[in-house]
């Protein structure tokens, strides 16, 4: 990619800007649609980031996967359960929260003073493959990556079926008793949860 | 493209951030769905990482594009077991908040 030096810096502040912001909105905000309709942005940021380092081809793959696949399950996800409850008060809240902030805290200034104190050994730029990454990423996917990517098909089919096999409602087509068919919407109604306590 | 231009340090430090954001997500969320969310942050941050070090470090060899492909495959399948689990989760509470389900919780 040939864009000057100061269009690169400004696509990258305010990309890292979006990206900051939204993630801090995602954790934070009360309402949970808000959120994941930011995490789409987060993730669109990210493609964005990823257009800066010449990887074309993987920007495309997070715009497909992230923004078409997984945000849109989560937007479905909460639509199915979306239910507004009043959450129960928890002991120790203020100093959970306390204690896992200081946590985090902690480690990010530990990750950001590797960061700038590590010299890292920077290959020279002209060698770079810029544009013909996508070829490159073929060329590893079937030679020395070719075993990772066929697991990877077989996980992707595992997940699937995993998925139907958890999120599916188990229905009875006949009586068990009497052998009639029976009335699947009766069963959805009388069918009450099992672990809600009882008293 | 002039490497020169934008340092290493940068992606490096917006992906920890990104990365803690994540973290900090994971441990105070009460929803079951934004605790997925935030694992999606944390997967996002480590292939801000891959990408930035594939691209300037290795930047002929580009290994660690394919390692993030490989990443979001996972995480895609990843988010869709997680998220038929909160639904059986929430067939059988009526809840998806966190501080329920603790029936494994001694």
């Amino acid at each position: 990619m040939s864009i000057a030096v100061t269009t690169q810096f400004i696509c990258f502040a305010v990309l890292s800007l979006v990206i900051i912001v939204g993630a801090l909105g995602v954790v934070l905000l009360e309402n949970i649609v808000y959120s994941a309709f930011l995490l789409g942005g987060v993730f669109m940021s990210v493609a964005g980031l990823y257009l800066l380092l010449n990887a074309s081809f993987v920007a495309a793959a997070q715009v497909l996967v992230y923004v078409g696949a997984i945000n849109v399950l989560i937007l479905f996800a909460i639509m199915l359960v979306n239910k507004k409850e009043d959450l129960k008060p928890m002991k120790y809240l203020n100093s959970r929260r306390l204690i896992s902030t200081t946590i985090c805290i902690t480690l990010l200034s530990l990750l950001i003073r590797v960061d700038l104190s590590k010299v890292w050994k920077i290959a020279n730029p002209n060698l770079s493959i810029g544009e013909e990454s996508t070829v490159r990423i073929g060329e590893h996917l079937f030679s020395d990556y070719l075993l990772p990517f066929e697991v990877a098909s077989v996980l992707l089919l595992m997940a699937m079926i995993g998925a139907i096999v958890l999120a599916r409602r188990d229905v009875l087509t006949k009586d068990i008793s009497t052998g009639l068919p029976v009335d699947q919407e009766l069963i959805e109604k009388s069918d009450k949860p099992l672990l809600i306590k009882k008293n | 493209m002039n490497f020169e231009s934008i340092p290493l340090q940068g992606f490096l430090i917006v992906s920890s951030i990104l990365f803690c954001i994540g973290i900090w997500g994971l441990l105070n969320s009460r929803n079951a769905v934004r605790v997925l969310m935030s694992i999606e942050l944390m997967l996002n941050a480590v292939n801000l990482n891959l990408m930035a070090f594939s691209s300037y470090v290795d930047n002929n060899l580009i290994q660690g594009q394919v390692f993030s492909i490989f990443v979001i495959t996972v995480a895609a399948a990843e988010a869709a077991v997680g998220l038929a689990i909160l639904l059986s989760l929430y067939r059988n509470r009526v809840t998806v908040d966190m501080e329920s389900f603790n029936l494994l919780k001694w």
